[in-house]
């Protein structure tokens, strides 16, 4: 059984005859050990090479853990009300305040929200609903993906029309109608609680088409390879091949769609919040921050929109750089 | 030879521009609910339909009682509960029927029927009485010294139109439904609607028959109407010549219109009062963390409340200024209005935590507050910053932001316990208060009223107001029922606004107090 298995990757092995033309050390040397043998690889190598990809990958990396680790580093909660002083309100950068004499490192929004504080803890939800939302339309996409490429029959054709109507509408506005319709049934008390599950919700349902077409297509043409014969000899069900052989080897470009999709939903998160229909206004999102800050463009308060825009663009830019040097690394015809 | 060529050159260009001149387009953050004229007391919906429909007595832009479709009015002199008024002659709906008595009295009956939203209005009406084809005589249950302030709104439909339409029923926004009158309109006034496409963009066009054509200026012959709800895209419409007229000008940016050429700021004290209203009457509530108790029915909670809303902070941040915190619902233009109730408490946290303690509420409760988010001047910041003050006092309130079409329905639905709304009083007196604000929601009275507050004997003494001719008694009365208002605190009170309008120089006008805006009266430059 295991050595069926094996043969799901048979794709990593072209990469690594591929790395003897540039490697740097004659391959007898190769190192042995599983992390020592993924930073030998032909991914990592290519990784280095590119300076911009090491920058877009650090500044993700040091975003995700500022985000991660907000509760100690902001200066104040801005998601408890109590906490805030309003008299701190439009506090500019790097100035004592008129009335409290505070300082803040980016100054305060209307309500005197310190805009450091509220970046690190947007960050933390513009994030979590960016990685459940593309968590989200992976599971879905994979799935229909694998069964619509694998079983063919009607369920593709469900499926694929399904998908190819969706696709006639922009993401933004199918999240949207499933926010609306969501909001709709959560009783209000809950409203705000729910807003951001909803919004995961929303995001991930409008999302999927991509993933189910990618790894229908790779499921179609893993099919008809000699391994998936071998195990159907064998005696594999139907779901075990789907899941065990030929998923695994639809899953390098899912991979690259996951990481643009990230940075998509991302966007499409504060979209929404932007839009007054995401995240609530007392736990803001990056979006809800923009949304915020922009009613104050014309009277001076400029730090309130360009610190959170800023952010969001850093951030969108770097995972989108990552996403398209993951696309041309794992792409063989562009070697 | 060439000097008349240039003169008639001169004078096809002056026409040419004359038509341009004429057009003003208009801006503000909301659409109106209805075009239904007796449907919603709601400040935008009336502005829009004053251009359309025409009262028996207006309010001009300086709050002047002036000739409407009455040209005389006064109590006759042998029965003080008869009014009679004397009816414009001459004067034709859009659609050309002629204005006549009856058209007058269906229109005040109709103004009085069960889903009318300005009932209160009419509550001493008990009759419209048709003499002749120009004299109405309105019967009262009791003499009504103050029954003209009341019809300032009252629009005059033709009964014709809406028999033939099938829309003798006033149009039931709460209910949500829709009828031929809330997107259709025939008034007599100085506008008649050439298109309307709602949310999006209205057209008026001056109406060439109309009766007050040489007695107005009359200057803007056509007005565009584009509600744009976001403060800042609102203002670069103006500071790009896209729009002439801004209402709800957004307060951080009055210093930047005002230093704009070409750009005027009008600012005046605004008939209008922002307060936060709470349901201080049901056993339980819906919207709280409370089992089996309502904590807004603690008068004490009410009271920590009021003294944990730090108005001045409001006033400074928020509102840049631009608002006179108040302890009172009344602006102070109004009969009833004093120093002492307009006083404010001062903020203490304190005593507003032992008051909390001593309800049983040591650590708190989390409730929901409702809030518009396109009616009021920063109402949404205004209610996220009560948020944070309520939240020192161990109340943990969640803030539910909305526009206000989905907003006055909670109200009028009772599906709200803690709420914002702001009031004006176009009558300039207290009774207009006590009658959609205070006095028990029953037959006719306290549709504005979401507290459930019910008090039958104070009920009884905003009913007598009406007919209590005895000015100095009624001022007493009204000075008493102040006292139970403040006491309770039913309400708890924020600040009174003040108003800014913002217009191209080449517009003319004053700035109404009430925020009504009557083009008629606008002067245009060219």
């Amino acid at each position: 059984m295991t050595d069926v298995s094996e043969n799901a990757i048979p794709e990593n092995a072209i990469p690594e005859n591929a790395v003897a033309e540039h490697a740097p050390g004659p391959i007898a040397e190769r190192p042995t050990g599983r992390f020592a043998r993924a930073l030998d690889s032909d991914l990592a190598w290519r990784f280095r090479r590119s300076p911009l990809t090491v920058v877009a990958a650090l500044v993700t990396v040091s975003m995700i853990l500022a985000a991660l680790l907000a509760p100690w580093i902001a200066p104040h909660n801005p998601h408890d009300p109590a906490s805030l002083n309003l008299m701190n309100g439009f506090t500019p950068p790097m100035t004592a305040n008129a009335f409290t004499g505070a300082e803040f490192l980016l100054g305060t929004d209307d309500q005197g929200r310190d805009v450091f504080s509220a970046i690190l803890y947007g960050l933390r939800i513009s994030l979590f609903v960016g990685f459940a939302a593309v968590g989200l339309a992976m599971l879905i996409g994979v799935t229909l993906g694998l069964i619509a490429g694998y079983v063919g029959g009607w369920p593709d054709t469900v499926i694929m029309r399904v998908a190819d109507v969706q696709l006639t509408f922009p993401a933004i506005l199918i999240a949207m109608l499933i926010f609306g319709v969501a909001k709709g049934f959560t009783p209000p008390e809950l409203r705000n609680e729910m807003a951001i599950w909803v919004l995961i919700l929303s995001i991930g349902l409008s999302d999927w088409v991509q993933f189910a077409r990618t790894v229908r297509a790779a499921a179609m043409v893993e099919a008809k390879k000699d391994y998936v014969a071998a195990a159907r000899l064998v005696g594999r069900s139907k779901a075990a091949i789907m899941l065990r052989h030929v998923a695994p080897n639809a899953m390098g470009p899912v991979l690259v769609i996951a990481t643009i999709s990230l940075a998509l939903a991302i966007i499409a998160e504060a979209t929404l919040s932007f839009l007054g229909v995401g995240a609530p206004p007392t736990q803001p999102s990056l979006g809800t921050l923009i949304r915020i800050g922009q009613r104050f463009l014309f009277s001076g308060e400029w730090w309130i929109l360009l610190f959170p825009s800023l952010t969001l663009l850093v951030l969108a830019l770097a995972v989108n750089l990552l996403g398209d040097w993951l696309r041309d690394a794992l792409n063989p015809k562009l070697r | 030879m060439r000097a008349i060529l240039l003169g008639a050159a001169a004078a096809i260009a002056l026409t040419a521009l004359d038509a341009e001149a004429g057009t003003l387009r208009w801006a503000r953050t909301g659409e109106a609910l209805t075009l239904d004229p007796h449907s919603q007391n709601e400040g935008p919906t009336t502005t829009f339909l004053h251009q359309i429909y025409e009262t028996l007595i207006l309010a001009d832009m300086t709050g002047a009682f002036v000739e409407g479709l009455a040209v005389n009015w006064g109590p006759l002199e042998e029965d003080p509960n008869v009014w009679r008024f004397d009816l414009r002659q001459g004067v034709a709906f859009h659609d050309g029927t002629p204005f006549t008595a009856a058209d007058a009295a269906f229109s005040i009956m109709r103004a009085k029927s069960e889903a009318s939203n300005f009932r209160e209005l009419l509550g001493s009406v008990v009759e419209a009485r048709v003499v002749d084809d120009h004299t109405l005589d309105l019967v009262t249950d009791g003499p009504n010294p103050i029954l003209p302030a009341n019809l300032t709104n009252i629009f005059m439909v033709s009964e014709a139109w809406a028999r033939a339409n099938d829309v003798v029923d006033v149009h039931n926004f709460a209910a949500g439904e829709d009828s031929f009158a809330a997107r259709n309109v025939n008034g007599t006034g100085p506008y008649v609607l050439v298109s309307r496409d709602p949310d999006s963009r209205s057209v008026l066009r001056l109406n060439e028959d109309y009766w007050g054509i040489g007695e107005f200026p009359l200057d803007v012959t056509e007005i565009i109407f584009t509600p744009i709800q976001n403060p800042a895209t609102r203002v670069a419409a103006l500071l790009s010549g896209e729009v002439d007229f801004i209402q709800d000008v957004p307060v951080q940016d009055l210093d930047r219109i005002a230093n704009t050429d070409g750009l005027v700021l009008g600012t005046t004290a605004q008939n209008r009062t922002i307060f936060f209203g709470l349901n201080v009457a049901d056993e339980d509530l819906a919207s709280d963390n409370v089992e089996g108790r309502n904590p807004f029915a603690d008068r004490r909670v009410r009271e920590a409340m009021n003294i944990a809303i730090n108005r001045e902070a409001i006033r400074q941040v928020v509102m840049r200024g631009q608002s006179q915190p108040t302890g009172v619902i009344m602006p102070p233009f109004v009969n009833g209005w004093t120093e002492e109730l307009d006083a404010f408490p001062p903020v203490d946290l304190d005593r507003a935590r032992a008051l909390m303690a001593e309800a049983g509420f040591a650590d708190g409760f989390s409730t929901r507050l409702d809030c518009p988010n396109d009616r009021y001047i920063n109402d949404e910041a205004i209610c996220q910053a009560v948020v944070g003050m309520f939240g020192q006092i161990g109340i943990n309130v969640t803030l539910d932001a909305r526009p206000r079409a989905q907003h006055f329905p909670l109200l009028a639905n009772l599906e709200t316990d803690f709420y914002m709304l702001g009031w004006g009083v176009p009558t300039y007196d207290s009774e207009y208060i006590f009658n959609f604000l205070v006095h028990t929601r029953d037959d006719g009275f306290g549709s504005w009223n979401a507290t459930r507050y019910s008090n039958p004997e104070l009920d009884a003494k905003i009913r007598s107001l009406s007919s209590n001719i005895d000015l100095e008694a009624r001022d007493a009365d009204i000075a008493a029922i102040w006292e139970v208002v403040q006491a309770e605190t039913i309400y708890l009170p924020v600040h009174h606004q003040v108003l800014n309008w913002a217009f191209s120089d080449r517009i003319d006008t004053i700035v109404d107090p009430e925020d009504q805006v009557l083009f008629k009266y606008f002067v245009m430059a060219d």
